[in-house]
């Protein structure tokens, strides 16, 4: 027996497990291995391997990392916090460190050491950082290694929105879509995650000094040292990648465990591991299927729904291609004048489309019989206008008149059709035979088809089994019904629990169907949906998923044969509309070719970052616009009147005023309430005789230079882009910057109180919290009531009298003078609204009201949605410029109507119900808490009304796809119904 | 708002009704409960709790509003459909803030919820110091407004001093039978609660000896205290066992009282009169109620202080002080200022620790919880605070090894100050 004592940290993560053994201060054992979520078993497996080399030593153990602490809790072992764990590697091992940075397989962390330490996690909402990578690897059809390699040769970066990896996805899925360069997406992709990380951990604190580099991801990945250290300006002494990295946390508890004081035998302490008990698994969720006969029965019901075949090669007459180019996946359909199946195609797009598309054509093409002739063609999807351009394909169809096309072939009198796929979940409710309602899921809770098969590759099955497994589990675990970054950490939290495999795979099928109805269809009673449903998508094919709904519906529902080819099959029964097909000919196809390359626009300030590819011929098609500018073929819309770019003109009409009066230059933020009250401000400053500077129009740049001095993330877009607006007016060498603290906003009549939401009225107080520049000039955020003329008169006295040498009386006359002007610039606003209704109706043109807050007139902010919409067709209004015309103003409106701006949507919503050519579209920003409550409410006033209701939910997140969709859906839906 | 249409509670109803009360406070709520007897009402604080609360409370509230909603809604709906209680003779109450926090459509979105459940006919009553409904057969009156804070003043003492011994007690649960024998004897005092503060006082001194009484063993904790959104802070449904967790871990924990939020609701009808021009006609009022109820609190506090075994909290007038620098005490939806103070507070207490409980997305929480923390830790580099978000998709294992980070940290700091002691 030996009297030495060695020191064992164990770490075990989300993803793997990691061992390290010291001897002193001398390593003498490590160990890095995926656990595939066999927490116990990896870990005891591992200590056997030391036991094996060292026999029965003496260990002081500590166990630390997320999935450690029910095993150190069933053990009764040590357990220590990870990120303190690397407090202790950091003073023993590079002790003059300013920083630490670490990305795991789910946790990203910042650990700051100047003057104590200051340790931060990522929050609920920031997850995916390590698995996130592997996840976009999978996307992008490379290994991780690849991937790695491929971001060292890029030449550009595209903006990803760095909030989550489900955002993330979203942009880079029309990237590649759209043919972008996967070196260049790779190394966008690091951006964004180390663009994450800085912004969601840093918050507010500058990265500066020595940083120490830890975690799987910042070992392996080059590109992602590089990118690291290019962002945070660091040169090789000052950014140190140390070689035990990877183990940093289990080398951390080792340090803690010396300093613990028990002793324990490998031996025993192995059998500690392999014997503890866990926690039994409480669940109340019975079992998808109790047997076989059960599965079988289920089987054969689901078999009835199929779609007559027949044989292309033999095929004589008329046939018509449907293609449908998804997100993740492409598929084909070739039928013939009966409706029967010639042909089918199913399969990733490798983010490349058009070689699958071409491939599959000359496929198609290579079987067609002489007696045979290509009818019509049409193309729906995310890939829709690319395909078109390449293949001439006939026409475009939009992804919901597609899925509802074919649901009507399987269910004449189909009523909802749920359809869950890669990307996207999409139901619509179908009444007097249109499309009633459309429902898609958010950016936040998307990725359903293509996260359950993320899931099964990172615990080691492919899907087909995995899926498999869940059929017969016992007790399938809940893991709630959230968007996937929640559901990560909930199974974690169930591997925790000691929950198997199988019950996961169960878990994750249910919870995949209640985000479907809980959150995207947000249904109450079953009995909403409808009697007859129709469900398709990939997603579907996966048995676990589909019983998981019926169960959870209560009755049974149609699942096609086709359920994965639903878009593509609706497409070509749409195209048999068509008269005499334009499609793309054998021999050109053979020839075709086409290549991509990425381009700035400089059509206007915007700067989109476009995609032009060319094809063989000379064709080429532009991607990645967000308005009709560089395209050739110009919009013939592009001249509709448009209330957003009215009360854009005016804004910009506020230009600096270069008065040398006062000698002190005042600016004004054009953010937030701002971009209402600027009218007011502005002339009566100006009349003052301050020089006055107005921020520009919002842009990225101007949201990266605020970007780090944001403390909350989860804060809505408009609000996280004034710290970049306020440090440019401190930049251009303003004295002082104004944005009042304003709780009460105008009074409107009609509503019980007319308040700001918290962060409008209050966001000053964080500013000046968080962003030290304010230090250096005189920020000014006074609380005013701007209800009451003499309050505010004595309030502005108060701050300005004194200082500047201003009479009560100049105050009075500059505060009358400031409201006269604002109240210009409202009947402006009106007055123009007024005129543009008139102009759809000459014109005989359909009028949409993009709803929001002023602030939402920002073209950063709202992404040009409103040129999106012109150049679908309508006269764009803003709900500030029509609420007045609602002819009730009393709507019943059932919750607390107590915001200024929150009550214009409701009337808004009323006007459009008054209207038979007014359509309305709720613009919503991420993190609006409040939009929480109203959307609910103009629903419930469209819907009772009689209208579409269609919600735009926007952040940071460029892609504007998703979005065309939605509104192309609604002009389809209208037209449907005939109105 | 003249077409607002709800279903008043009328006197008729006071009759006949039992009165549900959400699970926030039990033993405050409960001593309330108690004490509305006097006044003939029949009142149950709701217990049923687990993950089933929040999966109803999710099927009828929209999914992206406050994590609080959908929890009391949850709990209401989920008692409701439980078969307990005959539906047409139970009334549900909810204590309202007020303001442009979005809190203040929790009575909206539960009619509505309930509507969408079905059970649309039953009254909400809906308490507000900003009178916002008209409930005939539920008034508060001067007196009942009063009696109500000394129940506050019972529930807070009761708290404050459970958190100070059970962490030390010798004999495990002796502080939860202490709990419990006292609230079954106060429980028939409220009853029969008079205005006299005299009484309180005699009560509380009582409160302060039984808890003397128990037999403790003074070791060095870590203290973490307990801020943050007004539910999630107080409720364990909402902040999953916080209080309990805190104890397995080894730690005292500090959480401030309700005493505050109630006073701090009633400044803030003071501050919109001198920052904005309003209330005017009722500021006469709303000083003297002000003035009376701290003057409660001060003799309430020396209690305490008098005895000095305890540790005691700041009297609110100096807690308010406390934001100077930090932030304005315009700040006033949701917990406003007041959390941002009852940080400071903290820190003058000598618990440099803090828990900030917030709802995941809580927007005043983002000015005055997550937007104050630079400056509180520039200022106090001691302070160890880490921000929590509750959520219904959150789990616990991230929650709780958020805090073991913070908890780890303070272990540290104590460890190093017993040293420096020495």
């Amino acid at each position: 027996m030996q009297d030495k004592v060695y020191s064992l940290g164990v770490d075990i993560g989300s993803t793997t497990a990691k061992v390290v053994l010291l001897d002193g201060e001398e390593i003498k054992y490590e160990k890095y291995e995926r656990h595939n979520s066999a927490v116990r078993e990896k870990t005891a497996e591992i200590l056997r391997k030391v036991y094996d080399k060292y026999g029965d030593i003496a260990v002081k153990p500590a166990i630390s990392g997320s999935a450690g602490l029910g095993l150190a809790e069933a053990a009764k072992l040590p357990f220590v916090q990870e990120v303190y764990a690397e407090g202790e590697v950091v003073k023993r091992k590079e002790p003059d460190t300013q920083c630490v940075i670490e990305l795991g397989g789910e946790d990203a962390k910042i650990i700051f050491f100047d003057g104590g330490t200051d340790e931060r996690m990522n929050g609920t909402c920031a997850g995916g950082t390590g698995a996130f990578i592997d996840q976009m690897a999978t996307l992008l059809n490379v290994s991780v290694d690849e991937l790695d390699e491929l971001s060292l040769k890029a030449k550009k970066i595209y903006p990803i929105a760095s909030r989550c990896g489900v955002f993330a996805k979203t942009d880079i899925q029309p990237l590649l879509n759209q043919g972008a360069k996967k070196e260049d997406v790779a190394a966008s992709i690091y951006k964004s995650v180390v663009n994450q990380t800085i912004a969601g951990l840093a918050r507010g604190k500058r990265i500066s000094g020595k940083v120490l580099f830890l975690g799987g991801p910042l070992y392996f990945l080059k590109g992602l040292q590089k990118s690291f250290k290019e962002t945070l300006n660091l040169d090789d002494k000052n950014a140190i990648f140390p070689p035990y990295s990877r183990f940093a946390v289990a080398l951390g508890a080792a340090y803690y465990a010396e300093k613990t004081s028990i002793d324990i035998k490998l031996s025993n302490l192995i059998d500690k591991i392999s014997n503890s008990s866990h926690s039994v698994l409480k669940t109340d969720i019975a079992p998808l299927f109790l047997n076989e006969e059960d599965y079988a029965e289920f089987t054969a019901r689901h078999n009835k729904a199929v779609v007559k075949k027949a044989d292309l090669n033999s095929y004589k007459g008329n046939v018509y291609i449907g293609i449908d180019c998804g997100s993740t996946t492409t598929k084909l359909a070739v039928i013939g004048e009966d409706k029967e199946l010639l042909y089918s195609y199913y399969g990733s797009n490798h983010g490349n489309p058009i070689e699958i598309v071409k491939a599959q054509l000359i496929d198609i093409y290579s079987h067609l019989s002489p007696d045979c002739r290509i009818a019509g063609s049409a193309v729906t999807g995310y890939g829709e206008e690319l395909i078109k351009n390449a293949f001439n394909i006939d026409v475009g169809v939009v992804e919901t008149i597609a899925h509802f096309t074919a649901a009507k072939f399987f269910k004449q009198d189909v009523d909802f059709i749920l359809d869950i796929g890669g990307q996207d979940i999409k139901c619509f409710k179908i009444r007097g035979g249109a499309i009633d309602s459309i429902m898609l899921n958010e950016a936040c809770s998307s990725g359903c088809g293509s996260f359950l098969e993320t899931f099964a590759k990172a615990l080691g099955y492919d899907i087909a089994e995995f899926a498999k497994l869940g059929l017969y589990a016992k007790h399938p675990v809940n893991l709630g019904s959230r968007c996937t970054v929640f559901m990560n950490s909930s199974v974690k939290q169930a591997q925790k629990d000691g929950a198997g495999i199988d019950d996961i795979s169960a878990g994750l099928s249910i919870s995949v169907v209640k985000n479907a109805i809980y959150k995207v269809i947000r249904a109450t009673s079953i009995s909403e949906l409808g009697k007859n449903i129709v469900v398709q998508g990939g997603t579907f094919y996966n048995d676990a998923v589909l019983r998981a709904f019926e169960r959870e519906l209560g009755f049974n529902v149609i699942r096609p044969d086709i359920a994965g080819l639903m878009g593509a099959y609706g497409a070509a029964i749409y195209s048999m509309s068509v008269k005499e097909s334009r499609i793309i000919g054998y021999e050109e196809l053979e020839h075709f070719t086409h290549s991509s390359k990425g381009i700035l626009c400089n059509g206007c300030t915007n700067h989109c970052h476009l995609t032009v590819n060319t094809f063989s011929g000379g064709k080429s098609f532009i991607s990645g616009n967000s308005c009709e500018k560089p395209l050739a073929s110009r919009s013939g819309y592009s001249t509709n009147p448009d209330l957003y770019v009215d009360k854009r003109e005016y804004f910009k009409s506020l230009k600096q005023n270069f008065r040398s009066d006062k000698n002190y230059k005042i600016g004004l933020p054009l953010c937030l309430g701002n971009y209402e009250l600027i009218p007011l401000w502005y002339n009566l400053f100006d009349k003052l005789g301050f020089e006055l500077e107005v921020s520009p129009e919002s842009n990225r740049q101007i949201y990266e230079l605020g970007q780090f001095t944001i403390p909350s993330d989860t804060a809505c877009y408009p609000a996280k882009i004034m710290h970049g607006h306020i440090l440019k007016l401190i930049q251009d060498g303003c004295d002082a910057v104004f944005y009042p603290c304003l709780p009460y906003n105008v009074d409107e009549e009609f509503t019980d109180n007319h308040y700001n939401c918290p962060v409008v009225a209050y966001y000053s107080e964080l500013l000046h919290s968080n962003v030290s520049e304010t230090e250096s000039i005189d920020f000014m955020y006074p609380y005013l009531n701007i209800n009451d003329k003499k309050e505010l008169c004595i309030e502005l006295y108060q701050i300005l009298g004194k200082k500047f040498n201003i009479s009560k009386k100049q105050i009075k006359e500059a505060v009358d003078y400031g409201f006269n002007k604002l109240n210009e610039y409202r009947e402006y606003v009106a007055k123009r609204g007024e005129e543009a209704v008139k102009y759809a109706r000459e014109n005989n043109m359909r009028i949409l009201i993009l709803a929001g807050r002023p602030y939402h007139v920002d073209s950063e902010i709202c992404h040009n949605i409103d040129k999106l919409a012109r150049s679908l067709g309508f006269v764009v209004v803003s709900e500030d410029s029509i609420y007045h015309l609602a002819k009730n103003k009393r709507v019943e409106v059932k919750v607390l109507n107590q915001w200024t701006y929150h009550s214009r949507l409701y009337l808004a919503a009323q006007y459009a119900v008054e209207n038979k050519d007014v359509e309305l579209c709720q613009l919503v920003s991420f993190g609006c808490g409040v939009d929480a409550i109203t959307t609910d409410e103009v629903r419930r006033i469209l819907e009772d009304g009689g209208k579409l209701y269609t919600q735009l939910k926007i952040d940071e997140i460029t892609n504007l796809g998703s979005i065309k969709i939605r509104l192309r859906s609604l002009l389809g839906a209208i037209e449907e119904r005939g109105c | 708002m003249e077409n607002q249409k709800y279903i008043p509670f009328t006197e008729d109803m006071k009759k006949e009704y039992k009165i549900l009360i959400p699970d926030m406070l039990p033993i405050h709520f409960g001593l309330i409960a108690k004490m509305m007897e006097k006044y003939g009402y029949d009142m149950e604080v709701l217990k049923n709790h687990g993950a089933s609360v929040a999966e109803t409370g999710l099927k009828y509230v929209h999914n992206d509003t406050c994590y609080p909603a959908i929890l009391v809604i949850g709990q209401f709906i989920e008692a409701l459909e439980s078969g307990k209680y005959d539906i047409h003779k139970t009334a549900l109450i909810y204590f309202q803030t007020g303001g442009g926090c979005r809190a203040s459509n929790y009575i909206f979105l539960l009619r509505k919820a309930l509507e969408k459940a079905g059970y649309g006919f039953v009254p909400v009553i809906s308490i507000s110091l900003n009178g916002l409904e008209k409930h005939p057969g539920f008034k508060l009156s001067f007196g009942r407004v009063v009696r109500m804070f000394y129940c506050i003043i019972y529930g807070d003492m009761l708290m404050s001093l459970k958190n100070q011994v059970a962490p030390y007690e010798k004999n495990v649960g002796d502080c939860d039978r202490a709990i419990e024998e006292i609230t079954a004897s106060l429980g028939a005092k409220v009853a029969n609660m008079g205005l006299s503060f005299r009484t309180v006082k005699k009560n509380c001194r009582k409160i302060i000896e039984r808890f003397k009484s128990i037999p403790v063993e003074q070791k060095p904790k870590v203290k973490v205290g307990v801020v943050g959104e007004i539910y999630v802070k107080y409720s364990s449904l909402g902040n999953n066992g916080l209080e309990k967790f805190l104890l397995k871990e080894d730690a005292e924990p500090v959480v401030p009282g309700l005493l505050d939020f109630f006073l701090y609701t009633l400044y803030s009808k003071i501050t919109d009169r001198k920052l904005f021009g309003l209330n005017k006609s009722l500021y006469p009022l709303f000083v003297i109620l002000y003035k009376f109820l701290l003057k409660k609190q001060k003799e309430f506090i020396a209690l305490t202080a008098k005895d000095g075994r305890f540790d005691s909290p700041m009297p609110f007038s100096e807690v308010s002080k406390l934001i100077d620098g930090y932030i304005n005490e315009g700040v006033k939806m949701g917990e406003g200022w007041l959390l941002t103070a009852e940080m400071l507070e903290l820190k003058e207490r000598g618990v440099k620790n803090i828990i900030c409980a917030q709802p995941f997305g809580c927007l005043p929480n983002h000015i005055c919880g997550k937007g104050m923390m630079k400056p509180i830790k520039d200022r106090n580099p001691d302070m160890n605070i880490v921000a929590v978000d509750y959520d219904a998709g959150a789990t616990k294992v991230n929650q709780e090894n958020r805090i073991k980070l913070m908890l780890a940290c303070a272990r540290d700091n104590l460890d190093g100050e017993i040293k420096n002691a020495i």
